[in-house]
């Protein structure tokens, strides 16, 4: 796939097709609207609910560690399994899907290029029914927190300045615009961005069908915004799913170490008292 | 035996619907045609629906699309 720095973490549509019966890979589809994967999706594509699935709903958590076993053992995954995550909105959930897998140590684990809109624009094979699954052993590694960051981190890169923060959300929503992106519930109180971000919406290291940029193009994105890899880097959004796409293209298509996703985002940060934050460009 | 379908009709456009940029997606599988519409920058799908036409599939997706961005706030 490309140059990109870790090959390994990407496939395309056409892989993914020649793939359909091979017994080693699973292919899930990951969304946040499951509206899409009952439509239609990849023929032997498991479904997961990004919010029911995917995330602890009582602590604002990421799955513990006993959850997410039992979600890769129902989903027939051993640790060996190849697994093939794509989903909706441009593979923002399939990347936190991923970023989570890597948080416990799954070793294959790759994002279908493209995503959903790709599949279905390039008007491949579809399927209605949900693949039946043979229950498999899991057993997770403990959770890699250097994948990962939270407030008190982010609170220390804003006093220290030692640390590159990115907001990956709309020119809109970092500088206070709105509060959410447009049609969806505001949840938070402020609109503006962590002081020091800089502004880099996920969406720019896209193509319009939704395939990731050239290393190329990338390397050229980042850098000229002052993301260069030399330093470590702190992505956020408003929820964390968007910054765990660009995690993603940052850590394994760029291959910058370092790299950690805030999934707090802006919900947490944004409505903390007695903390400034930035509005504005 | 399952049977085998494809997407077909794939279309994509972007417009403004109540003063935000969407990008609009259409396709049909088998009979039923899918409207899909996201807020572009931000990416997020903000409505979608299923009708026997693609008429009424966009027509459906779009007004429910327009009734969220209405709700949208800008903040000075």
């Amino acid at each position: 796939m490309q140059d990109y720095a870790h090959p390994e973490t990407i496939v395309s549509t056409d892989w993914v097709a020649e793939n359909k019966d091979n017994a080693d890979v699973v292919v899930v589809e990951v969304d946040v609207d499951t509206g899409g994967y009952d439509e239609g999706h990849v023929p032997g594509a498991l479904g997961w609910n990004w919010a029911e699935q995917l995330c602890d709903q009582v602590v604002r958590d990421i799955l513990p560690k006993g959850e997410m076993e039992r979600l890769l053992s129902s989903s027939g995954i051993s640790n060996d399994t190849t697994v093939v995550l794509y989903g909706d909105n441009n593979n923002w959930f399939a990347a936190w899907a991923f970023w989570q897998m890597k948080i416990y140590g799954h070793e294959k684990v790759m994002i279908m290029n493209g995503g959903r809109s790709k599949w279905l624009e390039e008007g491949r094979e579809i399927s209605l029914e949900a693949p039946p699954t043979e229950p498999a052993e899991y057993s997770a590694a403990e959770a890699d927190s250097s994948l990962r960051s939270f407030l008190p981190a982010v609170q220390e890169a804003v006093a220290g300045g030692e640390v590159d923060m990115v907001d990956v959300r709309s020119p809109e929503e970092y500088t206070g615009e709105i509060l959410a992106p447009p049609g969806l519930p505001e949840t938070c109180q402020r609109g503006g961005h962590v002081p020091g971000a800089r502004s880099i919406p996920w969406g720019l290291a896209c193509n319009e069908d939704g395939t990731f940029k050239s290393r190329e193009a990338l390397t050229e994105l980042y850098s000229s915004r002052g993301i260069s890899g030399e330093r470590p880097v702190i992505a956020y959004c408003r929820i964390g799913e968007r910054s765990s796409h660009t995690w993603f293209v940052l850590s394994c298509l760029l291959g910058f170490s370092g790299v950690t996703n805030y999934d707090g985002s802006w919900t947490e940060y944004g409505n903390l008292v007695g903390v400034e934050i930035e509005r504005g460009e | 035996m399952t049977e085998s379908m494809r997407s077909e009709d794939y279309q994509r456009r972007n417009e403004t619907l109540a003063g935000w940029p969407v990008r609009i997606a259409s396709y049909r599988i088998g009979e039923t045609h899918y409207c899909h519409i996201d807020n572009v920058s931000p990416g997020a799908t903000i409505a979608r629906a299923k009708a026997a036409s693609l008429e009424d599939a966009e027509r459906e997706a779009i007004d429910k699309a327009t009734e969220r961005l209405k709700k949208t706030r800008r903040h000075d």
